[in-house]
């Protein structure tokens, strides 16, 4: 169900506009006619494996990649030709790109030295935005002298100096590990509310994606699968690629559960799970393979005929054991539709 | 237990044992033969030479170092090879800079080797070779002369050639036909460092820049030309000290005027003076001393 829409024309409504974008690498079709309209103050997620494009569409919004065809529009301005130090974009990278001759400050106030602002007022902006991502005082060290944690922040003031309309931030958080990425999700996400930039984030993390987006595009093989909100990408996937790659998602031939032929999407956690084999509709009946202890939960193994599926419980059911029969339950509600992919 | 097996067990254990073992080859050769004579030569530097005897005398004594300075002619020679090793060092970085970068920059894989190797080419044939080789080249009768003639521009050759100092008789006579030849000598040695040291510059740092506004010009002067500077420096040291030791191509190409290593050379031999000679070969060390300090000062090694 495509929601129809006006034909758009480069209005300031639209943050970014991308009009059949394409950027292909040799034979590799890296980004494939793309289409895609980020709004503004939009905490906008792109989302897939590596290879899938998300990347190369992000790189080719900053500037840094040129497209082999197609358009990019920034608040109505066709940027499509523009080098990145003409575009009213920041970007965030991967490995935090820190200037390894200057100190923090200097590399937080980069952005403001190139325009040929006075050293007095670099400073005092330079402290203000190291304040913001709560590194005041560190103005003076090396980024060599940085956690991973602090040149992360650092990065980001940088970017956020010259207060972008649009901030670019590729995988950001990758380098850093659980605990400190979890921490950073949520100061990212208040700080994104706080300042009303419009943000586009890439990631591979789909935990990291649902929870902070308001909205998500879903990549594969250079083009957008999906792009709906956290809550419609997961509830109802529509191509079993987004169902296996957001959350984890039982696929089940229709014919095998008195359906029409297709495939469903069925969560683990919406599947109830029995000892004893019955018949019935709603159900399969099948052999436990192996059981996940989770802590929050427990992931159960099953063996379908030719099918392999995963059930998950928040309590762990004390009678199954591995190797007997079981039966799983579901309600016909929650079996998703997948459209077949061409 | 084998007596091999009880050996490595007992390297491992005292890793501090094995890295003595491993040290004490480059030691004895750093320590003793390298460093030992270089000591030895600043001291002969400290000794004089007994006029009437013709022998070195073993006591503290200035007078080298009075020798050399108060000699008009010799205060020149330091003067001519500073200055031919200051211009050599220029024109390596003009010529080396764009190829470094060209190479770091633009070229992978096989290509990359292929650069790699053209690079290297040159340091595969003999020194001596080579110098009489562009004695050829440079020579009234030669390729470039020729060349010159072939397009109709004799006159500018001849143009260049009548300016006083860098001109001459022909190119191989001339201190520009040296330069020409000291410039082609060392250019790899300055081209290998920067590469290393571009090669070590992320291209994220240089997109970095340019997201935060920078256009290239700003991107190379704020980035790139200072992560390249400690290349630069490694480079120059290689250019400015073989520069002024050398004492063939003085001597081969170029007008008669002597040249620090020469009168290394003549001193050390022919006139057997070794406190001179050794004075002479201290002032490239305290020249680049100097220049090392520089270029510290002006924060080439902050990168690092």
């Amino acid at each position: 169900m495509q929601e129809e829409r006006e034909p758009v024309a480069p209005t300031t409504q639209v943050a970014v506009l991308l009009n059949q974008l394409s950027c292909h690498f040799g034979q590799v079709k890296a980004v494939d006619a793309v289409d895609l309209e980020v709004l503004p103050g939009e905490f906008f997620s792109m989302l897939g494996p590596s290879g899938s494009g998300k990347t190369t569409c992000l790189r080719l919004i900053g500037g840094f990649e040129q497209p082999t065809s197609g358009r990019i529009v920034l608040f109505g301005e066709d940027a499509s030709r523009l080098p990145p130090y003409a575009r009213d974009v920041n970007t965030v990278f991967q490995d935090y790109a820190l200037f390894p001759h200057m100190n923090v400050r200097d590399n937080v106030a980069y952005a403001l030295m190139v325009r040929g602002l006075p050293k007095p007022e670099r400073h005092k902006r330079a402290e203000e935005m190291l304040e913001l991502v709560k590194l005041s005082g560190f103005g003076n060290r090396r980024p060599g002298q940085l956690s991973g944690g602090q040149r992360q922040r650092v990065a980001l003031a940088r970017s956020l100096i010259n207060k972008p309309r649009l901030l670019l931030l590729d995988e950001p958080l990758g380098a850093l590990d659980l605990k400190l990425r979890e921490e950073m999700q949520i100061e990212l996400k208040a700080l994104q509310r706080q300042l009303g930039i419009t943000f586009i984030y890439v990631t591979h993390d789909q935990g990291e994606a649902l929870s902070m987006s308001d909205r998500v595009a879903v990549f594969n093989l250079g083009k957008i699968e999906q792009l709906d909100s956290p809550k419609q990408l997961y509830e109802y996937p529509k191509t079993e690629f987004v169902a296996r790659f957001v959350g984890s998602a039982n696929v089940l031939d229709g014919r095998l559960i008195g359906l029409r032929a297709g495939k469903y999407a069925l969560r683990p956690e919406r599947i109830y799970i029995q000892a004893g084999s019955q018949n019935g509709t709603n159900s399969l009946s099948g052999t436990l393979l192996d059981i996940h202890y989770l802590g929050s939960q427990t992931r159960y193994e099953v063996q379908v005929g030719g099918e392999r599926l995963t059930a998950v419980t928040s309590s762990e059911e004390q009678s199954l054991q591995i190797g007997n029969a079981v039966t799983l339950r579901w309600e016909s509600s929650f079996l998703r539709p997948l459209q077949e992919v061409s | 237990m084998t007596l091999r097996r009880r050996f490595s067990d007992a390297l491992y254990v005292r890793p501090l044992f094995l890295l003595l073992l491993l040290l004490i080859p480059p030691l004895l050769w750093l320590g003793i033969i390298y460093l030992g004579s270089l000591f030895n030569l600043m001291l002969y530097s400290f000794y004089s030479l007994n006029d009437f005897t013709g022998q070195v005398e073993y006591r503290f004594s200035l007078s080298a170092f009075q020798q050399l300075f108060s000699s008009p002619a010799n205060v020149d020679i330091v003067l001519r090879t500073t200055g031919m090793a200051l211009v050599v060092t220029l024109a390596c970085i003009g010529i080396g800079f764009p190829t470094a970068y060209y190479i770091a920059f633009y070229t992978k894989g096989s290509a990359r080797t292929f650069w790699y190797l053209m690079v290297l080419l040159p340091l595969w044939s003999s020194y001596l070779i080579k110098v009489y080789a562009w004695r050829l080249i440079l020579a009234g009768e030669g390729v470039i002369s020729w060349f010159f003639n072939l397009l109709g521009l004799g006159w500018l050759l001849q143009g260049i050639l009548s300016v006083p100092v860098i001109g001459g008789s022909s190119l191989s006579n001339s201190y520009l036909g040296m330069f020409l030849v000291f410039t082609y000598i060392w250019l790899p040695y300055m081209i290998l460092p920067i590469i290393a040291a571009l090669e070590r510059v992320p291209k994220s740092l240089i997109q970095a820049s340019s997201d935060l506004g920078a256009r290239p010009g700003q991107t190379f002067r704020r980035v790139i030309w200072p992560l390249a500077i400690p290349g630069v420096a490694a480079g120059s040291i290689f250019t400015f000290s073989l520069t002024l030791g050398d004492y063939i191509i003085p001597q081969v190409v170029g007008q008669p005027g002597f040249f620090i290593g020469q009168m290394v050379f003549i001193q050390q031999g022919t006139a057997g003076n070794l406190p001179l000679a050794a004075a002479f070969s201290v002032v490239p060390v305290v020249i680049i001393a100097i220049y090392l300090l520089i270029v510290r000062r002006l924060g080439a090694f902050n990168a690092l």
